[in-house]
């Protein structure tokens, strides 16, 4: 099918388009912007005068919860929320139940995630068996059914004889992995950050420390093997330093910041707030400040959503007892275009930062307009106010700390390989 | 952000930690209790305040003191009593705590008192009551326990009434203390000058200092000149691992002996929340001596709880004509 999107905004950040252009589509490729292919007749006609058209964004980490947590929310829910959120490419963690350790169960989710014709979904292998920091997975085998990458989802590698090896047999065969860094014994039972807030609450700490002590084995280890490694969801200030120094020795990481952490303090608990138990927990203003510098000079190289839905029982216990996580895929576009304003980043840099840097991290096709690239797009409009609340979510975890909060920016089509797949 | 203790008109809803409480409330609740002092003296230990509610002790995590002392309170106040161990029952069926509540509510429940121990847990069945339901936290995790917080205020209003004159320490496991953080934030509130902390650096949370104490780690320097000592229980699990190698060496060094009393003021009383570990924080003849306010603490603890219960289901005077 032809499709023709006229008058839009185009941000490609990648190929350092902002103005308004047409955008053409054909058999789910883009094939033009600004000038039609010759003898190019559309058959759909999108008006896209006051929106943004920018590539579809990709997300480094959104839990689908299929296999095995269909109560907490499934792979069509969430696909749909994916697209509702204007994010066409997504990775997901291998901590479903069972583990993602087995190329069948690999090749069922891509399978399944292709049936329903929504968005892309890249599974992370895991790195290791039952991710129990023990035997290596079959990496190759895994890669060939479809994983992008390797993670651990939110569980260490303590030993580092076991981090060691893995990161040499991933440097074999040129894989990267995703390391979420915490070092397991400090942070063990902790629930929140370990200061003012936790103290006062009678929480059980997680140290700053424990992610930079878990940082350095980290880095250090991908310096002596030469792994390329992708440090998720960053939480602390020391963090972005170490980050930063790992780049200038040439340590082959990248690494990402999750939303919640952008917007979020650990004053956020207040009395208890369920939605603010999070992994990693968020942290202080100093923190947040430098997660912030680290985006915008580089040091960071993405934002994901860090997507966990959870069913609303689960939430309903004290503090410690409620299950960690926050929804996030219809989140994402618009909590970075709030930081983005906010920080006075202009939009195609934060653009950059959710489509075409996390689909370089990933190695996917995604995340620019380029000609022939799959046309994946999102149509925005960047001056609608909605207010998050459950209603409003297609995700069927309706756990947010954001819940009624009046945001600007709204996903009006997302089009993936061609095809509308989301319109309001 | 509102605070969820306190009525849309600033009374008292629920007490679930001295932590956002105004002075006026903290005051409110101490002179109420001084009334119900005498009831206790008296022949029939019983008013009427609360006659025809129903009072839920609900302990999902086990208490014989607290529990005990919260029953009394409730009982001479004419309310009928229903105490639940829950520890050992629904729980460990896998009922949530929200369905054990919502169930005592189907059974015309008025009020509850909470053990639990999370913190947050008191905070947490507060924010999931109906309007006329009122909770009292008896104790969540490392959080709070704000009648022990309010009973020890009591004690030192009585034999220390210059209160925006003393110097007060706290001596041992403020880690996992919710008696010490209640006890920081009610002297606080009500304007005592100088808090100490005393303890090893393993037993005291991160910025601690933020709470509005002063730290020592040795115990002569903390004791010294001080008007009140208010010591801690060490937990039996803390007592030999990570935290601390012994008893032994913990009695040595923070236990609170004759000698190390005599640093404070010679009219300096000692507190303690019970229960004890003679030989571990408190050498015997200090707990037991002249300068021991110990046993006067859980008689006016029970006066304490009975302003509580009264303030909550009888209006802001407790309903007490004086």
């Amino acid at each position: 099918m032809n499709i023709h999107i006229k008058n839009g905004r185009v941000i490609d950040p990648k190929n350092a388009i902002d103005s308004q252009q047409d955008v053409f589509i054909s058999a789910g490729k883009i094939t033009g912007i600004g000038t039609a292919p010759v003898g190019f007749k559309a058959e759909t006609t999108i008006d896209a005068s006051n929106l943004v058209v920018c590539p579809g964004l990709v997300d480094l980490s959104a839990r689908l919860r299929e296999p095995g947590d269909e109560y907490k929310a499934t792979l069509i829910s969430e696909l749909q929320a994916a697209v509702a959120g204007g994010v066409t490419s997504l990775a997901c963690p291998p901590d479903t139940d069972p583990v993602l350790d087995e190329p069948g169960l690999v090749e069922m989710l891509k399978y399944r995630a292709i049936q329903q014709g929504l968005a892309h979904v890249y599974p992370l292998g895991a790195i290791t068996r039952q991710l129990q920091g023990k035997a290596l997975s079959e990496m190759s085998e895994l890669q060939t059914a479809g994983c992008v990458g390797f993670s651990q989802a939110n569980v260490a590698i303590a030993d580092t004889q076991v981090l060691w090896r893995a990161m040499e047999y991933a440097a074999t065969f040129g894989y990267t992995l995703f390391l979420h860094a915490e070092e397991p014994f400090l942070a063990q039972n902790g629930v929140a950050h370990d200061g003012e807030v936790a103290t006062r609450l009678g929480l059980k700490g997680i140290p700053s420390a424990a992610e930079a002590l878990a940082l350095a084995s980290i880095l250090r280890i991908a310096q002596e093997t030469g792994a390329k490694v992708h440090i998720s969801r960053l939480s602390t200030a020391e963090g972005v330093t170490m980050i930063r120094a790992a780049k200038a020795q040439n340590v082959k990481v990248s690494c990402d910041v999750s939303i919640n952490q952008l917007h979020l303090t650990e004053h956020d608990i207040a009395y208890f707030n369920a939605h603010c138990h999070l992994k990693p927990p968020v942290r202080t203003q100093r923190d947040k400040e430098a997660l912030t510098l680290g985006l915008k000079d580089g040091t960071i190289d993405a934002i994901c959503s860090d997507h966990t839905p959870v069913d609303d029982d689960a939430k309903l216990a004290p503090f410690a007892e409620a299950e960690i996580g926050a929804t996030g895929l219809e989140l994402l576009l618009v909590l970075v275009l709030k930081w983005a304003q906010q920080e006075k980043i202009a939009l195609h840099k934060a653009l950059a930062l959710i489509s075409n840097h996390p689909a370089n991290i990933l190695g996917i096709p995604a995340g620019d307009l380029a000609t022939l690239k799959p046309a994946d797009i999102c149509i925005f409009d960047l001056n609608e106010y909605w207010q998050i609340n459950p209603n409003n979510l297609k995700s069927q975890g309706k756990n947010s700390p954001f819940n009624g909060l009046e945001i600007l920016g709204k996903v009006k089509i997302t089009l993936v390989n061609g095809q509308i797949v989301y319109q309001t | 952000m509102n605070n969820p203790q306190l009525d849309a008109d600033g009374s008292l809803r629920h007490l679930l930690s001295i932590d956002g409480l105004p002075k006026k409330i903290l005051n409110q609740i101490l002179d109420t209790a001084e009334s119900f002092v005498g009831v206790a003296e008296r022949d029939v230990k019983k008013v009427p305040l609360l006659r025809g509610k129903t009072v839920c002790n609900l302990f999902f995590e086990n208490s014989t003191r607290t529990r005990t002392t919260f029953e009394i309170a409730a009982k001479r106040l004419s309310a009928d009593v229903i105490s639940l161990n829950v520890g050992a029952s629904s729980q460990s069926k896998g009922e949530t705590i929200l369905d054990t509540v919502n169930n005592l509510i189907a059974m015309q429940a008025d009020m509850f008192v909470v053990r639990h121990a999370q913190s947050g847990a008191a905070h947490f069945i507060a924010k999931h009551v109906p309007a006329h339901i009122h909770v009292i936290n008896a104790g969540d995790g490392r959080h709070s326990h704000p009648t022990q917080g309010l009973l020890d205020m009591f004690t030192i209003r009585k034999y220390k009434p210059e209160l925006h004159n003393l110097r007060v320490a706290i001596v041992g496991d403020v880690l996992h203390s919710r008696v010490a953080r209640s006890e920081i934030h009610a002297l606080t509130t009500l304007g005592v000058p100088e808090i100490r902390v005393i303890a090893p650096k393993t037993l005291l949370p991160t910025q601690v200092e933020k709470l509005g104490v002063h730290v020592f780690h040795n115990m002569d320097a903390g004791l010294k000149d001080v008007d009140v000592v208010m010591m801690l229980r060490l937990q039996n699990e803390r007592m030999n691992g990570a935290m601390l190698p012994s008893t032994q060496e913990y009695f040595k060094t923070y236990g609170l002996t004759q000698a190390r009393l005599a640093l404070a003021k010679p009219d300096a009383i000692v507190m303690h929340p019970g229960p004890m570990n003679r030989g571990v924080e408190i050498d015997s003849s200090v707990a037991d001596g002249k300068q021991s306010v110990i046993l006067p603490q859980v008689t006016y603890g029970i006066a304490i709880r009975m302003a509580v219960m009264a303030m909550l289901a009888g209006g802001q005077n407790g309903g007490q004509t004086s």
